[in-house]
């Protein structure tokens, strides 16, 4: 087969990659010891950090993409994909991760943004991106500029599930909505939500988002995880839930059973049995409003 | 085997791209039969009796092999006695031998495989490639692939790339590095329900 004749990075490629995370956990590391225990409890992919969000919160500052040399380091460490963070529309941050050879970039508002007008232009990649949602206004937009996967924005690094609830029953409740829609009325939906309408008739016509979508940012429990998972998430990711609990291996692996049997009340119980305590949480109507996440890049 | 009208199809739902599986193989069902046939997911060890088939969808061969140990799906996997349709991940877990201690295949296809063997997810494609049994080119997806570097007499190599075998076929058991799923032509999955 000669090397012309295959083609690289295209929208199927991209979104295939997605579609083979789907029933799964996407657990943040920031070493390739924490790495190799997600690897081991089951992860099916690793999304490789400087510090977990609940460490960046602490932190303050400007949050940027991790430092290559631990990227690169988390790669060699795993057989599973490893994904990393950039700044929203920090292009630059992106090809570098793309250079070194992550299997998925992640444009996210956890990081500081470089800019507040633009997020990156994704079709200009090989490499596959997901980006965060409130909304499927929001959704449909990072899936316009080329992105191949949606994770739920939540309130990262909180422990607390309350705005990963939120706005994955706002994106599924949306597309509900326009299922009893005509055309007319998908059209004037798209201008309200500020998306382009082919991408709006689309999730009318499949009931769903056209890439698939994850739930993140808050995640700090296997009840956690199955909810999401009922509400309509096609996987999670989990971050500071599982390296800042008492337990991190366990509760690595019991996330992973609750995503796999998320409708199984019994094996829900058994595996959330004696792990320990969760991480410590934030209530989010507390935060002050310079410290919320969710409403960077719309 | 079973009457065309009664073959039941279930597809291993642990992990991975289940729901494409699903739609694919109703489909070709439906375009044989001629009526909707219901494919059904499958985690527990009774939900494998009385299957004719049985799609091992693509997604991560370390978590599926985590994800059968836990629910006790090992032995009836390895004894399944009707067909499995096996993509990328479901290549490796097929295989008799694979390049990663990682994972534990079934020993179902004499091949030895070799995860990941182009590379990352920068270096997946797609491309037309030949397969024995189908008159013209078919249009393959190809994600962080699996090869068989090694195929032994028992099983068939159907396709082939320069660093190895591609699609490969034991008795009613059929292995694609590739994602037929992910797209409209089901020339494979006929292929595939042809010899049940």
């Amino acid at each position: 087969m000669k090397l012309e004749e295959l083609r690289f990075g295209t929208e199927l490629v991209k979104r295939g990659f997605a579609s083979m995370q789907k029933g799964g956990v996407i657990m943040d590391v920031i070493n390739a010891d924490q790495a190799r225990i997600a690897e081991e409890a089951g992860a099916v992919a690793v999304m490789a950090l400087e510090r977990v969000p609940a460490d960046i919160r602490k932190a303050g500052g400007v949050a940027r993409m991790a430092d290559p040399a631990r990227v690169a380091e988390i790669i060699d460490a795993v057989s599973i994909p490893v994904m990393g963070k950039v700044r929203i529309g920090h292009f630059v941050e992106a090809r570098i991760l793309e250079a070194l050879g992550v299997d998925m970039i992640d444009e996210s508002e956890v990081l500081t943004p470089a800019d507040e007008e633009f997020h990156i232009d994704k079709t200009a990649f090989t490499v596959p991106f997901v980006c965060g949602a409130r909304n499927l206004g929001e959704a449909l937009r990072r899936i316009n500029e080329g992105a191949a996967m949606v994770r739920t924005k939540g309130e990262a690094g909180t422990g607390n599930v309350v705005e990963a609830v939120r706005h994955m029953r706002a994106i599924m409740g949306e597309i509900r909505q326009l299922q009893g829609m005509d055309r007319q009325e998908l059209s004037e939906r798209a201008r309200a939500i500020e998306a382009p309408v082919d991408l709006v008739v689309e999730c009318a016509r499949m009931g769903r988002l056209p890439v698939v979508n994850f739930s993140a940012g808050g995640i700090a429990t296997p009840a956690d995880a199955a909810l999401m998972m009922q509400l309509g998430a096609d996987g999670v990711f989990v971050g500071s839930g599982i390296f800042l609990s008492e337990n991190p291996a366990q509760m690595a692996k019991a996330i992973v059973t609750a995503v796999d049997h998320h409708d199984d009340p019994q094996i829900l119980a058994e595996c959330s049995k004696g792990l320990g305590s969760a991480m410590r949480g934030l209530d989010v109507h507390t935060l002050p409003e310079n410290e919320v996440l969710r409403f960077r890049g719309r | 085997m079973a009457a065309d009208t009664d073959i039941r199809v279930g597809v291993l739902a642990l992990q991975g791209d289940v729901s494409e599986h699903v739609r694919a193989f109703e489909q070709a069902l439906s375009a044989r039969i001629g009526e909707h046939h219901p494919v059904v997911p499958v985690r527990r060890p009774m939900e494998i009796e009385g299957l004719d088939a049985l799609a091992i969808p693509g997604g991560e061969s370390t978590t599926i092999t985590r994800l059968i140990e836990k629910n006790g799906l090992r032995r009836p996997l390895a004894r399944f006695p009707g067909g499995i349709f096996a993509t990328c991940a479901g290549m490796v877990l097929l295989a008799t031998a694979v390049d990663d201690p990682r994972v534990e295949p079934l020993g179902l296809v004499d091949m030895r495989v070799v995860r990941n063997a182009f590379g990352r997810q920068h270096e997946s494609f797609e491309a037309d490639i030949a397969i024995e049994g189908l008159d013209s080119p078919f249009h393959a997806v190809f994600i962080r692939a699996p090869v068989a570097e090694l195929v032994g007499t028992g099983a068939e190599i159907l396709a082939r790339l320069n660093i190895g075998a591609v699609a490969v076929r034991q008795s009613l058991h059929l292995a694609l590095s590739f994602h037929p799923e992910l797209g409209q032509d089901l020339r494979l999955h006929e292929l595939f329900l042809e010899r049940l």
